[in-house]
Order: structure tokens, then C-alpha cells, then sequence
């Protein structure tokens, strides 16, 4: 916290808010069914997308999943490109062909959402490779959930760039379920994940994933050590998902008053305001102003989205190959 | 007979088939869904409506929820029943078959043949496939036909409740690896199926029309749209034989040539690709074996050469169509 001065402080704040601002207002749009497909919603996670990537430069490439709106808009897509692609316009950031699923933003080193889970891991190790045949201290970071923690990919992913000292970061991220099973059951290593890391031979941090601060501190420690040259390095961050697995999950897998509680004591944007504005750093003024800020941009971003043009038919066929075919 | 969907068809089945014999079982991402949970196992019951209840009935030995382990799952299938079981393995999306190929392509479907016929492998992998609900280009494929080319599986498509429970129980009563494909947009679709035992061979086609001027070929999803080109051709005299194959592999290359020997005319639709598709095959078969009947060259319906876009216009503008069908037949029937 003593690190980041007010800016810092602010954008950070901004980057959450933004991304709950962007996933709340998905669910409720959701079910005006314009917006059809699989839409994997971030809300409660912010923390650790922000926490993550506002220590990373354009250079450092990041590998996403099938929750990947949060990690798209902390690594800088454009929320209105984005907004756009999720209702499959063709000024979408993916023109409309990937949507919610396979958002991707190249020029700021999101090399993709994945709707194969498991399937970023192993990429994510290629762009560390890259990275060090560059040699300027670039990292490539997979995010993988706890579902996907128990994937042959990620496994191999991470003895690869143990033998290969590949500076490739992987990011944890605990919510407790995979789609409707728990964490519990499908996680051998008694519960813990980064155990797993540790395992592979690399050195693993755990962190608290509702806390901007500790995941943000813990994640400074750990890209020190990568960037100066260690190999890979792995981080669990334990947080929660707000909403359903997926649109219209009736989350029978939740305790009573589950929701309720995490809303109230782990949530990620209250714990930040409540942090800053207790230690004098921003004062709760300045926060409102963003989160107003946000909501606007959000109302735009979506008035221009429905209003947008469908991809014309005819280009169906079109970007499949690089060059001629 | 009692009326159900193809939902309720299957779930139906594996609860029969599993009273019926103690050594199937079936494993699969959340095909419980809950363990591990305050909610508690069955909390959900399977993300598909198709294992509900099967827990509760059979318990965690016979019921096994896995983790996100596709290569695992297909594996432990494979291997299970080289030790004698029957497994139904689940792949909640057809498109992870892409994780899993390995235990399929190298393992599961070569077994007997490397070994020299000495064993079985009765396996039954079902896997949920197709487009039309903007799921995009990793959760739409139908991947029929890359499984239909490996020799040594048995790919089969049921589109009606009927078919459903008769395919699904031949399989579970059979010797070797099936591939069984079920489609996202059909599982709401009803019809009668027969009480009691129910069991259709594999390699016998169902004829759903008889029209005699244009064969249309088609399976899955396809079936549905090819009836309602059909019925609109109808309204103006054109009669259409439409075949669904029910099974890729074996396949009942007999309905296909008997048909074009009395049409001429072919029209095949596939939800696929073209390029070395299920269409491309079977446009060869009769091109090769029915040659001389033939009065017009083999249309081929299928997406493009693209993956699945999430748009919705470009997912309509990549699925073949009732229109397209239509268009198909028509042009068959002018070509001179
Ligand atoms: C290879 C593969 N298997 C299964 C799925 C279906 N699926 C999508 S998300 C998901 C759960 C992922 O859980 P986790 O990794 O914990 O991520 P979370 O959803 O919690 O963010 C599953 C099983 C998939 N998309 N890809
Ligand atoms: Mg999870």
C-alpha cells in the first residue's frame, strides 16, 4: 500500500470498479436476451486481475480462460471494444467471431480468453520462452482456476518451464468451485494448489485474493524474483465468485446465505475503499467520482454496442489463414 | 410407448441399463454436480439433465464425478473397460474430444487390432456437439468426422427419442469403443419410444421420407433441417428420400446407393466443414459406386472452411440451413 501513491491508488480503484461496473451491468443485460452464448462473469475477482496486472508492462503477455473479462479490462482492452465483441458486433475487438469466450487484445499482451479449460497454460510458457530469448526481463502469466489446476496441461506447463527456467508465471485463482463442484472434492493436494507449484520444483506464494493490498504486495515479491532471472514461480490467490458458474446458474451448490456473505465480508472494492479512505490515502469523494465515471462509461459502452452494426455474412470464411489460401 | 424427449430418453436408458447390468458406469465433469459442496452431491444432478439421479441410485463407485481431466476421464474409460467394465464416459462438450484424442485415437480405438482380437473394449463415450446457440468456435464443432475416419470406433447420432434409446442401449450391450454423439439443440425434441428392451442395430440408416426424385443424405441436427426443406418441396410436387444414418460407423452405405440407384440425384448435409467431411465421403461413395445412376453431380451442404464464429448472423451464415438444403435440391434437379 505504502508503495502506491495517490494516482496509483486511484486507477487501481478505477480498473475494479470498472470491471464489476462492466459484469453487473452484464447480468443484468443478460436477460434481456440480446446477449446469447456462454458469459462468464468476474465479479468478486477483481482484486487479483488488477492487483496482477497493473505491475505489468504492455511487453509482459498474460493467457486468460473462459472468465476472462476481468483480465481483459486490467490489461487494458478496451472496454467498448469489448462490450462490442460480447454482443458479436463487427467492431468488436474480435469482430464479432470470438465473443465473450475469446476475447484477445495482442496489442496490449492479452494473448486470449480460452473456452478450453486448461488449454492458456502451456501457451502462457511459450510467451515466457519468447520473453527470454528477448532478454529484457518480460514475464508470461497463465491465469487458471482451481478447475483448471487439475488439467495434464497445466501440469506439463509447469514442469516445462521448471526444466526450461522459462519466466512464466502461474496465477491460481482459488474461487472455491469448478461449474458446481467444489474446490474440496476435486483438489487432491489437500486444498492447496500452490502446493502443487511447489511440487514441480518452482517457488509458489499464497495470497489473499479479496485483498487488493496482499495480492498486490505478494505478486510485487514474486515478479522481483521472475524478472530477475529464478524460472517460474506460481501464486494461489483465494477469492470468490459473485455470480453463477454461468448466466442462468441456479447455484444450488451454495450454502444458505453463501452469497450474502461473501458480498458482505469479501468484497474486494468495499475492503479497498475501506482501506484507503480509513489510512487518508483517497477520501471516499474521489472514489464515488470514479464510480460514477465508470457507470457512464459502461451506459455508453453498452447504448453503443446494441446500437451497432452484425458483421456482414458475406466474411464468414474470411481471417481463418494469414496469407492466401 | 410413452412420449419424452431426448433428454429424458437417455437419462432413462442409463438408469435402466445400469439396473439392468452392475458393471457399467459412468464417469464425467459434473455428471453429479456438487460433490464437494454445502449444497451437497446431486445439488445439481449433471449440467445436461442426463445423469440425474444416477448417484443418489447407484452410488460413487458406479457414479463418479471427475475433475476438469479430459484425458483422464477417456483414459480411465478405456481402461476400465480393458479390465472388464462398461463405462459411459461424458465429454460435456464434443470439442474436448481435441483434450482427450490421444486416449481415443491411439488407445481406445486400436486396442483389439494391436492386440491381435484378443480383447474388447466395450467403452461408450457421449459427448455433447453442435452449433446454432452461439457457443463459438471451441463449444459448437461436430467432430463426427474425424472420429468416424479412425478405424476401430463406432460413431453414432441419434436424432429422435426413439433412436436415442435404441442406439444408446446397443451400445451399452456391445463389444466395442461408440462414440455417441448428442445435440445440443435436440435434447428438447419429443417423440414415442417403445417400453422395454429397445435396441437398433448400428449401421442401418432410417429412412424418413420417400420421395423418390432427389436422395438427401444427412444425420444429426441436419435431419431436422433437411424435413423442412422437404415439406416445402412437397408443396410443389418434389419428393424427397431423406436418410438419416443414425451411424457414421458402420454406415449403411446399401440405403444410400439403393436410393440414388432410384433418385439419380444426390444432396448430402453435414454440420461440418467440407473438407474431408462426413459430405466429401459420402459424395465419393456414390460417385464411385453408383456412377452410372447418376443424373446430376453430388451436392454438398456444409459450413465453410471456418472455425464456428459466436455472431449471430455469421453463425447462421456459417450453419447449412432448410434454405440451403432447398437450394441444394434445386439445383440437382435442373442440372441437364
Ligand atoms: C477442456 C474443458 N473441459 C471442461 C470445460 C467446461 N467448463 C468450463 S468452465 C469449467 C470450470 C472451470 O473451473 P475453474 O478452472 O475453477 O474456473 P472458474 O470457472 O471457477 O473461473 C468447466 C468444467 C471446458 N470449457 N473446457
Ligand atoms: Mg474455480
Amino acid at each position: 500500500m505504502l508503495q502506491l501513491g495517490h494516482d496509483a491508488l486511484l486507477g487501481a480503484y478505477r480498473r475494479m470498479s470498472t470491471i464489476r461496473a462492466f459484469e453487473e451491468r452484464l447480468h443484468d443485460e443478460i436477460k434481456t436476451g440480446e446477449i446469447a452464448g456462454f458469459t462468464h462473469l468476474y465479479a468478486g475477482q477483481e482484486a487479483v486481475a488488477v492487483g496482477i496486472c497493473d505491475q505489468l508492462t504492455v511487453e509482459d503477455k498474460i493467457v486468460s480462460t473462459h472468465r476472462g473479462h476481468g483480465h481483459c479490462i486490467a490489461k487494458g482492452c478496451d472496454v467498448k471494444g469489448m462490450m462490442l465483441e460480447i454482443y458479436g458486433r463487427a467492431a468488436g475487438l474480435c469482430k464479432g467471431r470470438g465473443g465473450s469466450m475469446h476475447i484477445a487484445d495482442l496489442d496490449v499482451g492479452m494473448l486470449g480468453a480460452n473456452g478450453i479449460v486448461g488449454g492458456g497454460a502451456p501457451q502462457a510458457v511459450g510467451a515466457a520462452l519468447a520473453a527470454k530469448m528477448d532478454g529484457k526481463g518480460r514475464v508470461g502469466i497463465t491465469f487458471s482456476g482451481d478447475g483448471a489446476c487439475n488439467q495434464g496441461t497445466t501440469f506439463e506447463a509447469m514442469n516445462l518451464a521448471v526444466v526450461t527456467k522459462a519466466p512464466a508465471i502461474f496465477v491460481f485463482e482459488n474461487n472455491h468451485y469448478s461449474e458446481h463442484t467444489g474446490f474440496q472434492y476435486a483438489v487432491g493436494t489437500a486444498q492447496d494448489i500452490a502446493s502443487r507449484a511447489e511440487a514441480f520444483g518452482m517457488k509458489a506464494w499464497r495470497a489473499n485474493g479479496c485483498d487488493f493490498f496482499d495480492t498486490y504486495e505478494t505478486f510485487r515479491e514474486l515478479l522481483d524474483y521472475v524478472r530477475a532471472g529464478h524460472g517460474p514461480a506460481a501464486i494461489e490467490l483465494d477469492t470468490e465468485r459473485f455470480y453463477g458458474h454461468f448466466e442462468g446458474d441456479p447455484q444450488r451448490y451454495r450454502g444458505p446465505g453463501e452469497l450474502d456473505r461473501i458480498r458482505e465480508k469479501r468484497d474486494c472494492l468495499k475492503a479497498f475503499r475501506t482501506t484507503v479512505t480509513e489510512a487518508g490515502l483517497l477520501t471516499g469523494a474521489e472514489l464515488d467520482a470514479v464510480d460514477a465515471e465508470v457507470l457512464a462509461l459502461i451506459d455508453e459502452a453498452v447504448a453503443e454496442a446494441r446500437a451497432a452494426a452484425d458483421p456482414d455474412p458475406a466474411t464468414v470464411a474470411d481471417d481463418v489463414y494469414a496469407e492466401y489460401y | 410407448m410413452a412420449v419424452m424427449n431426448i433428454r429424458e430418453a437417455i437419462l432413462r436408458t442409463l438408469h435402466e441399463e445400469m439396473e439392468r447390468d452392475p458393471d457399467i458406469l459412468v464417469l464425467g465433469e459434473d455428471i453429479v454436480g456438487g460433490n464437494g459442496t454445502a449444497g451437497g452431491p446431486e445439488a445439481i444432478g449433471g449440467i445436461w439433465g442426463t445423469t440425474t439421479g444416477l448417484w443418489e441410485k447407484f452410488g460413487p463407485n458406479r457414479v463418479i464425478d471427475t475433475p476438469i481431466s479430459e484425458s483422464a476421464i477417456v483414459g480411465a474409460a478405456a481402461g476400465a473397460a480393458l479390465a472388464g467394465k462398461r463405462p459411459v464416459a461424458e465429454l460435456m462438450f464434443a470439442d474436448f474430444v481435441g483434450v482427450s484424442l490421444d486416449q481415443l485415437w491411439n488407445q481406445m480405438a486400436k486396442f483389439r487390432y494391436m492386440f491381435g482380437g484378443k480383447t474388447k473394449c466395450p467403452a461408450v463415450v457421449r459427448m455433447v456437439y453442435g452449433a446454432g446457440m452461439q457457443t463459438a468456435a471451441q463449444h459448437s464443432q461436430s467432430v463426427y468426422a474425424l472420429l468416424t475416419a479412425m478405424p476401430g470406433l463406432k460413431v453414432v447420432l441419434p436424432t429422435t427419442p426413439a433412436d436415442a434409446k435404441g442406439l444408446l442401449t446397443e451400445a451399452l450391450r456391445g463389444d466395442d469403443p461408440v462414440m455417441f454423439f448428442e445435440h445440443k439443440a435436440l435434447y428438447g425434441v419429443k417423440g414415442e419410444v417403445p417400453d422395454g428392451e429397445y435396441r437398433i442395430p448400428f449401421g442401418q440408416a432410417r429412412m424418413v421420407r420417400e420421395g423418390g426424385d432427389v436422395t438427401v443424405v444427412a444425420c444429426g441436427r441436419m435431419v431436422n433441417f433437411a424435413e423442412k426443406a422437404a415439406d416445402k418441396l412437397a408443396a410443389e410436387g418434389i419428393g424427397m428420400d431423406l436418410i438419416d444414418l443414425r451411424t457414421t460407423s458402420p454406415m449403411d452405405e446399401d440405403a444410400i446407393l439403393d436410393s440414388v440407384e432410384q433418385t439419380g440425384r444426390l444432396v448430402v448435409v453435414d454440420e461440418s466443414p467440407p473438407r474431408c467431411s462426413l459430405a466429401a465421403d459420402i459424395a465419393a461413395l456414390v460417385s464411385t459406386r453408383a456412377f452410372t445412376s447418376l443424373k446430376a453431380p453430388p451436392e454438398m451442404v456444409t459450413g465453410p472452411h471456418a472455425p464456428i464464429p459466436f455472431s449471430r448472423v455469421l453463425e447462421r451464415a456459417w450453419l447449412p440451413s432448410p434454405q440451403t438444403i432447398e437450394g441444394a435440391v434445386r439445383r440437382t434437379l435442373a442440372f441437364r
